[in-house]
């Protein structure tokens, strides 16, 4: 990309603009970014936004509102650019909150609409939100022998105290100085990295741990897909064994709906499931900590069946019609009914010696 | 020897004074209550009046005063400009029960029964003691006379107090003056209620009305054009049971069973009279006066089972789509009026016409159930709304489609005035009081299709309403919107806001053509939707 995010941000003005001056009615083409725009490529193995757009004209009752917030998005974020400065969602919130005059009408009520008018800035323009100076915010840890550098300070992962090194939402800056693991493993619970964080397993075992807390950052799965191209570290992904503990593994590795725009810069496609396996409740003889089924455990697993990503795949099939069988789901932390570090000690260095994995 | 029980029973059998009859049976005629008396007094009269104006052909102009004297006593005066009453007959019309022209024609008026006015003398004679005061005059060549009556309540006939020829500056017409204990209050079902609705339903009548708070009300005529004269008819054999079918057999000056079907009927020729005796076994010839109980049970069933054409319905004169909403539009302020005739209809063999109408909108309270307005011939019926075909019609038709607020089974909520009203030869009340008209099937469904079609016209206009203020509403929005989409415009791109917001606001006040996208626009919204659900199905679970 030649151009810089802030001319590309004021093209979209000065087009905009070039319409009203010759008096045609300003329009967007905005990409949809719903499930009937979405669609799953083979060959690249991700979700990929279509081509289909919506018009947004602003002289249209139900678009002008919409039209104002994603303006209002590009004008803050220009703003941003300018002065070379980073905020928070919630902050961009705050900064286009506010009543139009002598009205009742708010151009935001509530962050949802301005966190929709951000995902429909970075759609028309195709930049991500974080080269429009907004971050999310940070919500995972790392820890690991990795050295990096991040505007300008040099970062130990292997010496950041029991909390980790916290990952923060833009990861684009950052340097990696020295990295030395075999693999890095991705938890879905932060009360599992803390497990593996105080029995030093990244240390004993050679690897990064990452986690979040529930769905997965934008910052970790770039983090992640870095860490996989750059150093050509194996992701291994560890979840609870129910269905939303798959989605998130076919999140990390597919993508989404919502970020199909961005799939190459998330998505990762050599990433494997470690566990919870429905074979590892057998295996490990975890049966007596299942947790029964709720009827929406039932639907979701029966929507995972049919992702045309899991449709051929047999392993996972078969985890799908065991589990469905079995009508339970599995927690990571069931495995500490075989002891506190069964996990650090036995469960995972055995998985992934006896490549004991799903892909 | 004990005397047979028969003969103590004898002691206490006797005659029922009709002063008796009317104390038990006062609910019946409409006196259950002072309010109410009140009301019954000025309608007998004000019925009496317009009835007999239209049957001589002159423009009614009607009179009423009440005034209140202490005590829960009132005076009330009513006075028309009609034919007036011959000199003979004004004691019997006044002060006899059930003596009048109506009861034994087919012919629609709103007095049936000659109850009503001889029960509105004889009630202010119990209650006050006084005599009906009575002026009647009925040319100018003619000289009027003044009586004063009471009626003996043993024998039900006329006492007269008075009797004099008067000065009296009227033409024509009648006057009558009595004092009774009531109860004024105004509201619903008040006097002051009832007279303009009259108004509505009379458009071809002036009415001057000096309520008892000495306020005059004027509800003046919107038309000139007396209603056409109702013609009489001849029963329909549908319409006649068991007991005025005796009744008639016995007065028939026919000779003949066939001659007896075919002329005191309707719609009876040779062939169906032949048709109903050969099905009841009697002969064509019998003597009408011949046939016993059983006979004539027969010939009713027989009847039943013999198919016979509908009675013509020229005897009806219904108000008219044109009159009815002149009538409506004179006394209720509104935006939207319209007017609904059916065509006639029978029940039980009597026609009748079912005529509907409507005022939208104006001051009317659009959050309170409409108001409902009932006539039966013309006459207003201000009690006994639940139990009324109309309501049940009312109830039963769908007004959501029309613009209305309804509640499962309930009386639609709007901005909305509701006429219905009945017109036949016999309308079929659920009492004597005339209150409620009976729920005939023949006579809800008429009713629901003009409901619907003034409904559907009412629809057509709330729509129109709605989408006008839609598209004011629309500019407006925009008009809120320009400021702001120029401001972020002039910063992203520099140019300046004044230019930006110029060019916007020309295009919105030339071209409408933008701002109608809204339909489409509307069906990207559904679209997007549909995708968000489908979404929420197939993912289920939100990402970051």
């Amino acid at each position: 990309m030649s151009k810089k995010p802030k001319e590309i941000i004021e093209d979209l003005g000065k087009d905009l603009t070039k319409e009203v001056l010759a008096n045609k009615p300003p329009i967007m083409d905005v990409p949809i970014r719903a499930l009937s725009n979405v669609t799953y490529d083979k060959k690249s193995r991700t979700l990929q936004l279509g081509s289909k757009k919506s018009e947004r004209n602003f002289f249209n009752v139900a678009h002008s509102k919409k039209f104002l917030q994603t303006l209002e998005v590009a004008a803050a974020s220009k703003e941003l650019l300018e002065v070379g400065k980073h905020t928070s969602l919630r902050d961009v919130f705050y900064m286009i909150k506010r009543t139009i005059p002598n009205t009742k009408i708010n151009i935001v009520d509530e962050q949802t609409e301005s966190d929709d008018a951000i995902e429909d800035l970075e759609v028309l323009t195709g930049l991500s939100r974080e080269q429009l100076n907004i971050n999310a915010n940070k919500m995972g840890s790392v820890a690991g022998h990795v050295v990096i550098e991040d505007k300008g300070d040099e970062i130990d992962w292997s010496r950041m105290g029991s909390g980790g090194w916290s990952i923060p939402s833009n990861v684009e800056e950052i340097k990696f100085k020295k990295v030395n693991a075999k693999y890095v493993i991705y938890m879905e619970k932060a009360a599992v990295w803390e497990r593996l964080h105080e029995d030093k397993f990244w240390d004993k075992q050679n690897c990064i741990i990452m986690s979040s807390q529930g769905q997965t950052t934008r910052g970790i799965r770039r983090l992640l897909q870095r860490l996989s191209q750059e150093h050509s570290l194996p992701i291994y992904v560890l979840c609870d064994g129910d269905p939303y503990g798959y989605y998130i593994y076919s999140v990390l590795k597919y993508g989404s709906i919502n970020l199909a725009h961005m799939s190459e810069s998330m998505t990762l496609q050599n990433a494997k499931y470690l566990g919870i396996t429905v074979d590892d409740i057998e295996k490990y003889g975890l049966k007596k900590n299942l947790i029964a089924f709720k009827e929406v455990d039932m639907t979701r697993l029966e929507q995972l069946q049919n992702y045309e990503w899991f449709k051929d795949h047999k392993e996972w099939q078969r985890q799908f019609k065991m589990m469905k069988t079995l009508k339970a789901k599995l927690e990571i932390q069931a495995l500490s009914s075989r002891g506190i570090s069964f996990i650090s000690d036995k469960y995972l260095p055995e998985k992934i010696k006896n490549k004991d994995w799903l892909d | 020897m004990t005397k047979p029980i028969a003969e103590e029973l004898a002691k206490k059998q006797k005659d029922i004074s009709v002063a008796e009859f009317f104390e038990r049976n006062r609910h019946l005629l409409g006196f259950d209550n002072k309010r109410k008396a009140l009301l019954t007094v000025v309608k007998e009269a004000v019925d009496n009046s317009l009835d007999a104006c239209e049957e001589a052909k002159i423009l009614p102009e009607i009179q009423i005063q009440i005034v209140e004297m202490g005590n829960d006593r009132f005076r009330i005066t009513v006075e028309d400009n009609g034919p007036g009453i011959v000199k003979k007959q004004i004691p019997n019309i006044f002060a006899k029960l059930l003596y009048g022209s109506k009861f034994h024609t087919m012919k629609q008026a709103r007095g049936q029964q000659g109850i009503g006015i001889s029960a509105a003398v004889l009630y202010a004679q119990l209650t006050t003691g006084r005599p009906a005061k009575i002026w009647s005059r009925i040319s100018p060549q003619d000289v009027a006379h003044y009586y004063e009556l009471h009626i003996d309540t043993q024998k039900n006939e006329p006492e007269i107090v008075k009797d004099e020829e008067v000065n009296w500056k009227k033409e024509n017409g009648v006057k009558i003056e009595l004092d009774i204990d009531a109860s004024y209050q105004k509201g619903d079902q008040s006097v002051d209620s009832y007279l303009k609705q009259t108004a509505i339903a009379n458009p071809h009548a002036t009415i001057i009305y000096t309520n008892p708070k000495a306020e005059q009300l004027v509800f003046p005529r919107a038309s000139d054009k007396l209603p056409k004269e109702p013609t009489e008819i001849k029963p329909h054999p549908y319409g006649v049971e068991l007991g005025i079918m005796l009744k008639m057999l016995k007065n028939t000056e026919c000779r003949t069973l066939q001659s007896f079907l075919t002329q005191e009927f309707s719609r009876v020729g040779p062939g169906t009279a032949k048709e109903i005796c050969d099905k009841s076994g009697l002969f064509t010839n019998m003597k009408p006066g011949e046939l016993q109980l059983p006979h004539v049970e027969k010939l009713v069933e027989a009847i039943k089972t013999t198919k016979i054409i509908a009675p013509s319905t020229d005897c009806i004169v219904p108000i008219g789509e044109e009159l009815l909403e002149k009538g409506l539009r004179k006394e209720v302020a509104a935006e939207f009026y319209t007017a609904v005739s059916r065509s006639p209809d029978v029940y039980k063999g009597i026609p009748f016409v079912i005529e509907v109408a409507l005022a939208y909108g104006g001051e009317q309270p659009a959050d309170q159930p409409i108001r409902l307005l009932r006539f039966a011939n013309r006459v207003p019926l201000l009690y006994q709304q639940g139990a009324c075909s109309s309501t049940k019609a009312v109830v039963q038709t769908n007004w959501k489609p029309y613009g209305l607020s309804q509640s499962q089974g309930a009386i639609p909520a709007g901005p909305l005035t509701l006429v219905i009203s009945l017109v036949s030869v016999w309308p079929p009340f659920t009492s004597e009081a005339k209150e409620a008209v009976a729920h005939y099937p023949e006579i809800i469904k008429e009713m629901k299709l003009a409901l619907q079609e003034a409904g559907r016209r009412l629809g057509s206009y709330v729509n129109k309403k709605r989408r006008v203020a839609d598209q004011q509403e629309r500019v407006g929005i925009f008009e809120n919107y320009i400021p702001e989409v120029a401001d972020a415009l002039s910063r992203l791109s520099g140019t300046g806001k004044e230019r930006i917001m110029e060019s916007l606001k020309k295009m919105l006040s030339k071209n409408k053509e933008y701002i109608q996208a809204h339909k489409e626009a509307h069906k990207v919204e559904v679209r997007d939707k549909k995708d968000k659900e489908e979404q929420v199905k197939l993912g289920g679970f939100e990402d970051e």
